[in-house]
């Protein structure tokens, strides 16, 4: 089975973030960046595929600036065979224009299997995987919770609000990946010192136009701090009188 | 004069409440940019027409509904299919959808079809003439940007929850349309959709939540929060990471950079220490209560109103004095 895993670069969300002088993007300055969280979910599930079936590789590729290489590496020591980096300086905020790229790199890899995150934790699209898919015709099924292959088809499970559907697709397929399907793996130090020999192709990025674009950025307004109006269930009175007449909210 | 294209989202024949969001916005859109139809998009199995006035109550001139047996469940090939044949076949500015988990699906489908631009999980947005802006919340919530959509149609999904529907009645026409490709064909089939068991609201739907987190302590503990949840009456009951990866919960009730994003009138977290991971999901409520024995907590540097105690002592007398209110109203 050949299973390829889109990954991003994104940064840490633990950190405090400031926008740039050119108020549309973020203050590079210090800023640390990791594998988007569902990302990690994906090639986990790609892993566990080709390790049930004793054969096939997972590929990941990723579009950036040589900074994902740093990224793509950490993939390669938790287990994919190889990465390829589509090189672009800037990665556009366009969904469209990045599945273009991806949409390129794809179509003749003959891969049974391609997975992404259900959404990238830095943009906050979730678009993507999805519009991979119809560019290349391929069946999909997003933001799965679990699934089964066998047998040239597969079944997930999606969770919508309140439900769930269980949807059955024939590979090739195009899968985006939600938590809770498997916990991504740490890697060993025999996988990162394997990972420092195993192939990293870099090619440049066949980005499409991006027609949407950041017209600004900016902080949320801060929340007013926090007030401790009592200690124990004494004051709880208190809490419902604020709720009722000051908040307005019950 | 363009149009603006909502899609009026379904579950089991019914309209869901964010069909009426897209309704909703798609109206605000026409109307901000001088006026132009609303059409609103009604898939499903036969008999769904019926739904249709409720849409012309919101604001939908039109009414397009494409009714087969197959489209008892949502079919994301067919729908995509049939949505963009719609957008390729009439003059439109912009088209709606909501960012619930079927939206989501569908929007960036459709917009792919098209090749046309997407701006998703939007909380606000503004059209003038062939300008259109969307507002959305980025890096879990940490930072807003503007988009700027060009190209038409433009295409947004709504956060739900972010807009208000509005009655504006209109007297909708209803026209009929086929599916644009056979359902049969449809490589993508849900071959079950499961309600589940809970009546409770859904965490995206609820202008309330009760959450808990590790200080309950043991699962059958969030028995407390379930209480809360119901003395108060229109709550839904989320958890954070630790716990939903503990299995007290099951995972869909997670709050937080991983799970669900929400944004209620009024969250109260019971026994939450506030990791920046399930302030990611709540941030946004406007009014913020926790309830934790530790006073250092990080939940208490942004909770509107805190008690510092134990939960176990707090949360039941809560409970009882909202009940007492309730009983008298």
């Amino acid at each position: 089975m050949k299973i390829a895993v889109c990954i991003k670069r994104v940064p840490d969300m633990e950190m405090r973030f400031a926008i740039a002088g050119d108020r549309k993007s973020l203050d590079q300055a210090g800023l640390k960046f990791e594998m988007g969280d569902f990302d990690g979910y994906a090639l986990e599930v790609g892993l566990q595929q080709v390790e049930k079936r004793g054969s096939g590789e997972v590929i990941i590729i990723s579009v950036g600036p040589d900074g994902v290489q740093e990224t793509l590496r950490k993939g390669l020591a938790m287990g994919a065979a190889r990465a390829v980096q589509l090189k672009a300086e800037e990665v556009p905020f366009d969904g469209l224009a990045i599945a273009q790229a991806l949409a390129a790199e794809l179509k003749d890899g003959a891969y049974d299997l391609i997975l992404f995150g259900r959404v990238a934790t830095d943009t906050a699209n979730g678009a993507v995987g999805p519009m991979t898919a119809e560019l290349l015709n391929l069946p999909c099924v997003t933001a799965i919770s679990q699934l089964e292959i066998g047998d040239g088809r597969g079944t997930a499970r999606r969770d919508l609000e309140g439900a769930s559907e269980t949807v059955q697709f024939p590979l090739p397929a195009v899968l985006t990946i939600d938590e809770g399907i498997a916990r991504p793996r740490l890697a060993s130090l025999k996988g990162i010192m394997a990972a420092k020999k195993k192939p990293l192709e870099v090619k440049p990025a066949q980005l499409g136009t991006a027609r949407l674009v950041v017209e600004s950025m900016a902080l949320p307004p801060d929340r007013p701090p926090g007030r401790i109006i009592g200690e124990g269930a004494d004051a709880v009175p208190e809490l419902l009188r604020l709720l009722q007449t000051e908040a307005k909210v019950l | 004069m363009p149009a603006v294209l909502a899609f009026a989202e379904t579950r089991a024949g019914e309209l869901r409440k964010v069909a009426l969001e897209t309704v909703t916005a798609a109206r605000q859109a026409a109307d901000s940019s001088g006026g132009g139809e609303v059409h609103a998009m009604l898939i499903g199995p036969p008999g769904v027409a019926a739904r249709a006035e409720v849409l012309g109550r919101h604001g939908a001139d039109a009414v397009i509904v494409v009714e087969h047996p197959a489209l008892a469940r949502y079919n994301p090939e067919t729908f995509a299919a049939t949505v963009a044949e719609r957008f390729r076949s009439g003059d439109y500015r912009a088209g709606f959808f909501s960012a619930s988990a079927e939206g989501r699906d569908l929007a960036p489908r459709v917009a792919a079809k098209l090749g046309v631009s997407l701006a998703s999980d939007v909380t606000g947005f503004e059209v003038h003439g062939d300008s259109v802006t969307a507002r959305h919340p980025a890096y879990t919530g940490k930072v807003v940007v503007t988009l700027r959509l060009t190209g038409t149609p433009a295409l947004l999904s709504l956060r739900p929850g972010s807009i208000t529907p509005v009655e504006q009645p209109r007297p909708a026409r209803v026209e009929t349309a086929e599916p644009a490709i056979d359902p049969a064909t449809a490589r993508v089939i849900v071959t079950e959709l499961s309600q589940r068991a809970s009546t409770r609201l859904d965490l995206g739907e609820a202008s309330i939540i009760v959450s808990g987190g590790r200080g309950l302590r043991a699962a059958e503990n969030f028995k407390l929060v379930e209480d809360l949840a119901e003395a108060i009456g229109n709550a839904a009951v989320g958890a954070t990471r630790a716990v939903t990866d503990d299995g007290w919960r099951p995972a869909t009730d997670q709050i937080g950079q991983t799970g669900r994003l929400v944004s209620p009138d009024l969250y109260i977290a019971v026994g939450i220490s506030g990791a920046i991971q399930h302030l990611a999901g709540m941030r946004t409520a406007k009014t913020i209560v926790a309830i934790n024995k530790d006073k250092d907590a990080p939940i208490f540097k942004i909770a509107d109103y805190g008690i510092v105690g134990d939960l176990f002592e707090v949360v039941p007398r809560l409970t009882e004095e909202i009940r007492k209110i309730r009983h008298d109203h």
